[in-house]
């Protein structure tokens, strides 16, 4: 049963409770970085380290930190492993952390990862709430990497540098500006709302066949 | 200084904060249903910016030189008692402009456009004027951005939308649009 437990807290995040597509938070680092799908995976496993470091600090200190200035603990928590983060991809990655430019330090800003020490790491145990983080993380890396492959697909015609088309395809630099990550985003939710419109469709169909036939 | 006037352009119009970086999206999607409140919004964000952009040179200038590895920490605590410190003094100073400014000024805390301001300034090596200049024009940025979204959304209210695609979605397609208004000024500049 302890194990169902935690496992329905890593899977809630990818997909029913996903952070980007269904809780719409963590916007920010979400349209700025998916222009390329490398950068994607670099910002989701990043945000992925800080999100986990600091769900484990938060839980395992959840007793002692004071209610009334719980908040600032969280920032400064977070912001600690941000700045690991920021100086590990420097050392490890220079490129991508060159391209990712200033959005790795404005991760601290995510309102996701403050979101969920707030809602969930201070009041559950420490494996809960490293579930819950890898779960979230999971669904913000998953979101973050389809993003930043359609985009580099129809931006670039290219996927991880990889040419996927003849040299006929004229690609649509729109894309992988600004306004395409706004248009993206926008068009994956109108995806996500005729899902569920969908699902609410078949469920009542059901249960109005379900009282039919009683 | 004679570059003065183009930073201010440049981060009012050309790498507008919201619509070119996309920092400040969570007010902007969220707050931006009616004209009047993101409006005040806005200048509650200028203002938050102005300052921080001080602070941010203040502390560049004397104190992380010594540790550049403490900047993130430094800045995320400095905003957040600034504006803890902002929203004191207006209440005792202004109380109406407090009840004007409401919730808003605790919200601007996580706004990410305003440690996005301070990051970009250090990174860029601005001085104190040029932060001044460069905090204003994003801020008023800002703002525009703000007031713009909300008065599509508020014409969109009157009409006739299919429920599919209502909210986020919906609002997410403007700014792609708006977005795309605001890369007509990348011409502006040669220098850019």
């Amino acid at each position: 049963m302890k194990k169902n437990e935690s496992y329905e807290e890593l899977a809630k995040g990818i997909w029913r409770d996903n952070p980007v597509f269904v809780q719409v938070l963590g916007m920010c680092p979400m349209l700025a970085v998916t222009n390329s799908a490398i950068n994607a995976i670099a910002m989701g496993m990043a945000s992925m380290f800080v999100l986990v470091g600091s769900s484990f600090l938060v839980s395992t200190f959840r007793h002692v930190i004071p209610k009334q200035v719980r908040i600032s603990c969280f920032i400064i928590i977070i912001a600690t492993f941000v700045t690991i983060a920021d100086y590990t991809l420097l050392a490890l990655v220079p490129k991508v952390h060159k391209e990712l430019g200033a959005f790795i330090p404005l991760i601290v800003a995510n309102c996701l990862i403050l979101g969920r020490q707030e809602a969930f790491a201070s009041r559950y145990p420490t494996k809960l709430a490293v579930m819950d983080a890898l779960g979230m993380a999971g669904g913000f890396l998953l979101a973050l990497f389809s993003l930043g492959a359609v985009r580099e697909i129809l931006g670039d015609g290219a996927l991880f540098g990889v040419r996927l088309f003849s040299e006929n395809f004229e690609p649509w630099i729109v894309m992988i500006l600004p306004p395409g990550g706004f248009l993206t985003l926008g068009v994956i939710l109108l995806f996500f709302n005729w899902f569920r419109y969908k699902k609410d469709e078949f469920l009542a169909d059901v249960a109005k066949a379900e009282r039919g036939g009683r | 200084m004679d570059n003065l006037p183009w930073i201010f352009i440049s981060a009012l119009l050309v790498n507008n904060f919201v619509l070119t970086y996309f920092l400040g999206l969570c007010p902007f999607l969220g707050v931006s249903n009616s004209l009047e409140t993101s409006a005040r919004l806005g200048l509650a964000t200028t203002f938050v910016m102005l300052v921080t952009a001080v602070c941010a040179w203040v502390l560049n200038t004397y104190i992380l030189i010594h540790a550049p590895y403490l900047r993130l920490i430094c800045f995320i605590v400095v905003i957040a008692s600034t504006v803890q410190f902002i929203e004191m003094l207006i209440k005792k100073l202004s109380p109406a402009l407090f009840r004007a400014m409401g919730i808003f000024l605790p919200l601007i805390t996580t706004n990410c456009a305003i440690l996005g301001l301070a990051i970009f300034a250090t990174n860029r090596g601005y001085g104190f004027v040029e932060g001044i200049v460069y905090a204003l024009g994003a801020g008023i940025g800002f703002t525009l951005a703000m007031v713009l979204l909300a008065g599509l959304r508020e014409e969109s209210e009157l009409s006739n939308i299919p429920k599919l695609i209502q909210g986020t979605a919906m609002n997410l397609i403007i700014a792609g649009i708006l977005s795309m208004a605001f890369m007509g000024f990348a011409g502006l500049f040669s220098t850019s």
